[in-house]
């Protein structure tokens, strides 16, 4: 048996993808309804049983390397003359090394709804940059120059710091907008990731390294001294917490 | 792939390249073998890279898996018509795959689980795949499989129903055959 009124809505509701106003129509619904209630246990209880059988394969090795067999001449055939280029090569590169390692992207976001939302912006935003190829508003790795830059544009004092000794290289920044806030960007690259660190200012207390990954994107948000940061890079969780160390030391 | 200048090869790198593990899962379950989910997402990634000047942006995932799904079911056209006429086969057994991946799956449930999706017809498998291995919204779903939400919902109600009917028989037969 089944209710077919609430056919089309049931599966949105479990979803979470019906607008609030549809929400509370289905939930007066459901205190009627004898078929809906069941049916959402049973949904549930499938989906947790996916969840848990880890039925999601990842790419074997030979399909990486087969991949990258079929770009790489091209890529080392193509002269690369300008710095930041270079580093992006290396980037794809160690991106590649490192997936073969088994590097997997757990895709499975479990925070908070704030964070899960203020993630996906800040993902949003800096495959949007990656594809724009609007990086920075100034190219430089001198702190001084990148303050100095950031001065006059910004309402709160930037922590512009370069940790090229301890492997974090600083490019640049850039002025961004993230969920229509206005956040500066600090433009790291560390063994040839690229890192974007998103800082705005907040209102909130010290908070300890939050991590997450999106889309195949890793980020790590903390807030220190009235202002939050958060770096997001496709390097691995372990390289961002170690420049959250740096910033926060 | 020659085709990609130097930027665009650069972009395809960091853009596409993150999503090929979502490319070679939903390969896998839509063509149930893995040697042949990696022959097609091989195929599939080639076909993305040569397209690739005229991807201007939006959701790269979404973009490259449409790729692999409209890879893979010419595939299926060609190798195996009939599992795209099969509306729902209870019979339909996997075909014996002898991995190593295959022996090591130990865990009881989550044989029964491979068994009982891929006994689904491959549309209802993918909007199950998509939406509880992958994550994909219903918006994304629709850009991936070219069907209107509406019948994304519907197909994601049937997939779902499917499975636990599928899972509730299975068990029943496996009970009966232990008692």
């Amino acid at each position: 048996m089944r209710c077919d009124f609430a056919d089309s809505l049931l599966q949105g509701y479990f979803d979470g993808e019906l607008s609030s106003a549809s929400a509370v129509e289905f939930e007066r619904h459901l205190q009627q309804c004898t078929h809906c209630p069941v049916e959402l246990v049973d949904m549930d209880l499938l989906s947790e049983r996916l969840q848990i059988a880890q039925l999601y394969e990842s790419a074997p090795a030979s399909l990486r390397k087969k991949i990258r067999a079929n770009l790489r001449p091209v890529a080392a055939a193509t002269a690369m003359s300008q710095p930041l280029r270079w580093h992006w090569l290396a980037a794809a590169a160690v991106l590649l090394l490192l997936v073969i390692a088994g590097w997997r992207v757990n895709s499975v976001l479990r925070t908070d709804d704030y964070q899960a939302e203020l993630a996906e912006a800040i993902v949003d935003a800096h495959v949007l940059s990656l594809q724009s190829g609007h990086l920075t508003g100034i190219s430089s790795n001198d702190e001084q120059a990148v303050n100095g830059w950031f001065k006059g544009r910004l309402k709160f004092v930037l922590p512009a710091r370069d940790f090229a000794n301890d492997g974090f290289t600083l490019q640049g920044g850039r002025l961004d907008v993230v969920d229509e806030r206005s956040v500066a960007v600090l433009v790291y690259t560390s063994t040839g990731h690229l890192i974007n660190v998103f800082v705005w200012p907040t209102q909130g207390r010290d908070t300890s390294a939050q991590v997450g990954s999106r889309q195949g994107y890793q980020w790590v948000d903390w807030r220190k001294g009235r202002i939050e940061f958060c770096a997001v890079s496709d390097a691995p969780t372990s390289d961002l917490q170690q420049l959250q160390r740096l910033f926060t030391n | 792939m020659n085709d990609l200048d130097a930027e665009d090869r650069l972009r395809f790198e960091q853009l596409v390249l993150p999503h090929v593990d979502a490319a070679f899962n939903l390969a896998r379950w839509l063509l149930r073998r893995r040697e042949d989910a990696e022959e097609v997402a091989q195929e599939a990634l080639l076909r993305a890279c040569r397209s690739f000047h005229g991807f201007r942006g939006g959701d790269a995932r979404a973009w490259l898996l449409q790729i692999v799904r409209n890879t893979c079911y010419s595939w299926l056209e060609n190798n195996r018509p009939r599992e795209l006429m099969v509306e729902f086969d209870e019979e339909l057994h996997p075909q014996p795959v002898a991995t190593p991946e295959s022996i090591a799956i130990a865990d009881e449930d989550r044989e029964r689980l491979t068994r009982g999706l891929e006994t689904l017809p491959p549309r209802f498998r993918e909007v199950l795949v998509l939406r509880e291995l992958e994550g994909c919204s219903y918006k994304e779903i629709a850009a991936i499989t070219s069907m209107p939400i509406g019948t994304v919902m519907s197909s994601l109600s049937r997939a779902r129903r499917q499975l636990c009917s599928a899972l509730t028989s299975s068990s029943h037969k496996e009970a009966v055959r232990e008692v």
